[in-house]
């Protein structure tokens, strides 16, 4: 299997590809939303044939409050989008009197203002979810490959495939460092939410593998076969790629018709499990059976 | 297996038309079984408080004011007439140690900001002496009173020496008020009693009357401060108000020191029971901030659902196309397992009163193409099967087995997550959570069973050489197997 022939260079584009998301993440930054740093959203919009300009709106929100800095966007025909820090009911009201200005009628749309130590805590609960499903995934797959010891012990598979999910998380996060320095897009709550079912896809997609490579070696076994465990795996890939193409085409597919038609509100979460689904199959393919060849060493070869 | 792929077929037309039916119908037990949307989708505001517990030190009377705040909000809520509000209490922090909270969700809400103050209103509750020459008399209010129950006879018993300190700083108060209240026209004379002062404030009836009461328990400070008025003003009209008008405006009979007065005359039934709690409710039982704010209009929540159920839709039958395109006949067998996929969903969603978000509908949709996985997995089994020689049933019962472990433990893995998305969600993300388990588990039980009988059924000798013709053309998966097997 030139999967496997040719391991090296895919684990390199692997390892490339992570090292570069990192990269983006540390000089770029996240763009970290308002539900993890605390503070507010509006969006707001005004009838037809009677739209203040942006300017117009930014003067009256800064005679409003001096102090506080407001970020407005523009959305669609007469829609604004004004971010600001955490307001209170009786600041939320000024703000919208003072969008209500002239002769300008403000309709709006949707509010969310939410406290700092809110903000704290999702950011905490966020990790701790990601951490706790990296550990609950190397712990079920040793337990469910606990029978396959040789030659690679079981909590080898499991750790390997924490290593295909470390790739395909950093991947969309560094592609949103990117995207949110030039776009503006948020990492929020929704993030995460996709983040940890692209976890789901992806751990799904690297099992059924393991899975295959595991039931090869018992036939191996079974049949007195001499085979090499990297020519079992190569074996196993060919005969799972079909499907993990295949899934990931299908999942692909609906999460198209989720970005293009599904609304604003889950674009940017229907772009990044797409991202990730990409990088799911990518890793389980390309990534953690040829890092399992890696680990058996020596005696994968024979 | 025929028979078996009938009762499916049967189940299915009749979840279909559940779903179908209890969407239509106005009237009848399927109309208990709407879809419910999150406030993301139907609109409506999602409110959060902390609730400022630093001054009760016991754990346990902590939770009983909390539960005491959730019930008063719970009333006030009521009030505004929202269609199913949801008033809870929560702890926060990660592990549920933290801060107590209180979130309330207000369904398509019209007027946020009225609701916002409805909930964290304080009614104004004023006594103040009557002018002398004034005669403020509400033709609402009868025959007015400060009466005193039997039951409060023991509170007669307070100290005399605490009110007589307390005496000269309340006086002094009294009177610089009355001076700056003169220069006004109203007709009343500030006394700097109100319900801030109040301890409690209960509904009552008059013993002998029957006729409906707000009895009022002032707190030491008032206590001390009615005393004092009612001792000074004998033959005055102490009016009450509430939130700047006057409700009643009884002449004070004699001295009260007990602390607690009846406010009586001309009430209802519901008047007098709304006004002891507004009373009541003047002072929360616990303060309450609003940290977090969440509105959404009625016609963007409306937008978000349009567009997703289209992508839903669209997304379904673009999988279907590529199914139908890449597998041919076993193609339309994994879009009917799809179909029967998603008449399960969403008659789990109406029978388990899933409330669906934006960010549920979006696990739907993924969930849909994650859905045909079970079938490739199958399906590409049982090409392997058949490649290596084996009679199609055999190919078909063979591959399932062997797929089954791998769709098993794969969709194990998925729904552990799953779990975890729902421990540590907010409300929105749980939405997800919840569609994205049931999608996971619902996915894996058509494939097993309804992709699993068609195959089978479909490769019975006695309907498969039928079934096989009708499909022949399309079918070039079973085409080989055919071939030898006429053979």
């Amino acid at each position: 299997m030139f999967i496997i022939k040719y391991r090296k260079i895919f684990l390199a584009i692997s390892g490339i590809l992570m090292v570069a998301s990192l990269g983006a993440v540390m000089y770029f930054g996240l763009n970290l939303g308002i539900e993890f740093t605390g503070g507010s959203f509006s969006q707001v919009s005004y009838e037809e044939g009677n739209i203040p300009t942006f300017s117009q709106i930014e003067e009256s929100l800064n005679n409003f409050d001096t102090e506080r800095g407001f970020v407005i966007q523009e959305v669609g025909e007469g829609g604004y989008i004004i971010r600001t820090t955490h307001l209170n009911e009786e600041e939320r009201e000024g703000m919208i009197g003072a969008l209500s200005f002239g002769d300008f009628e403000v309709t709006e749309e949707r509010f969310s203002s939410i406290g700092p130590s809110i903000g704290n805590e999702l950011r905490d609960k966020s990790l701790i979810a990601l951490i706790l499903s990296s550990i609950v995934i190397v712990l079920f797959i040793t337990y469910v490959f606990r029978r396959v010891s040789k030659p690679v012990s079981s909590w080898k598979y499991g750790a390997t495939a924490v290593l295909a999910l470390i790739h395909d998380i950093l991947i969309p996060v560094g592609v949103f460092a990117v995207l949110g320095y030039f776009l503006g897009a948020e990492i929020d709550v929704l993030f995460v939410t996709a983040l940890l079912a692209v976890i789901g896809f992806s751990v799904n997609d690297t099992i059924v593998i393991f899975d295959r490579i595991r039931e090869n070696l018992s036939l191996n076994e079974e049949y007195n076969i001499k085979k090499s465990f990297a020519d079992t795996v190569g074996e196993s890939l060919r005969q799972s790629y079909a499907r993990s193409i295949n899934t990931s085409l299908t999942t692909l597919l609906v999460l198209g018709a989720l970005y293009f038609l599904g609304g604003a509100v889950t674009q940017f979460f229907a772009l990044v499990l797409m991202i990730g689904v990409v990088a799911g199959t990518y890793s389980s393919l390309f990534m953690a059976s040829p890092i399992l060849v890696f680990l058996a060493g020596k005696k994968g070869e024979k | 297996m025929r028979l078996i792929s009938l009762g499916i077929l049967i189940i299915g037309a009749l979840l279909g038309s559940f779903v179908y039916f209890s969407e239509v119908k106005e009237e009848g037990w399927m109309s208990n079984f709407p879809f419910r949307f999150g406030l993301d989708l139907r609109g409506g505001a999602h409110l959060v408080y902390t609730a400022d517990v630093s001054g009760i030190k016991d754990e346990r009377e902590r939770s009983e004011r909390m539960d005491s705040l959730r019930r008063l909000i719970e009333d006030r809520v009521d009030d505004l007439g929202v269609a199913e509000p949801l008033v809870q209490v929560e702890r926060g922090g990660v592990l549920g140690e933290g801060d107590y909270r209180l979130i309330v969700e207000l369904p398509g809400v019209t007027d946020v900001d009225e609701a916002i103050r409805a909930i964290g209103e304080t009614p104004v509750l004023e006594f103040m002496l009557v002018k002398e020459g004034e005669n403020v008399f509400d033709p609402n209010v009868g025959d007015i009173d400060f009466d005193l129950d039997g039951e409060t006879e023991e509170s007669f018993e307070v100290s005399v020496e605490e009110d007589e300190i307390l005496d000269d700083v309340m006086e002094e108060e009294v009177e610089n008020v009355e001076e700056e209240e003169n220069e006004t026209e109203s007709p009343f004379i500030y006394t700097g009693l109100d319900g801030s002062m109040l301890n409690s404030a209960r509904f009552e009836r008059n013993q002998r009357t029957g006729e409906p009461l707000v009895a009022v328990k002032f707190n030491r400070e008032g206590r001390d401060l009615f005393a004092e008025i009612t001792r000074e003003n004998v033959g005055r009209q102490l009016a009450i108000l509430l939130d700047g008008e006057s409700i009643s405006s009884p002449v004070i009979r004699e001295q009260i020191f007990g602390g607690e007065a009846v406010i009586s005359g001309g009430f209802s039934l519901e008047e007098a029971r709304n006004l002891a709690r507004r009373l009541q409710a003047g002072a929360l039982p616990v303060p309450i901030e609003l940290v977090l704010t969440e509105t959404v209009g009625p016609t963007l929540g409306q937008e978000v659902l349009d567009a997703g159920v289209r992508a839903a839709l669209i997304g379904w039958a673009i999988v279907g196309v590529f199914m139908l395109l890449w597998y041919k006949f076993p193609g339309l067998i994994a879009i009917f397992s799809l179909l029967v996929y998603v008449v399960i969903m969403l008659s789990v969603f109406k029978l388990m009163f899933v409330t669906l978000t934006a960010a549920g509908l979006a696990g739907f949709i993924l969930s849909i193409g994650m859905a045909v996985d079970a079938n490739i997995l199958i399906f590409e089994r049982i090409k392997e099967e058949l490649r290596s020689g084996k009679k199609i049933r055999d190919a078909v019962k063979e591959g399932f087995s062997r797929a089954w472990l791998s769709i098993r433990d794969a969709n194990i893995s998925t729904m552990i997550i799953a779990v975890i998305l729902y421990y540590f969600g907010t409300p929105l993300v749980q939405g997800f959570a919840i569609v994205f388990f049931i999608g996971v588990l619902a996915s894996m039980l058509t494939a097993i069973s309804i992709t699993r009988t068609f195959l089978i059924a479909i490769g019975d000798p006695k309907v498969g050489g039928l079934m096989e013709k009708l499909f022949y053309p399309a079918s070039d998966m079973f085409r080989k197997k055919e071939v030898t097997e006429n053979n």
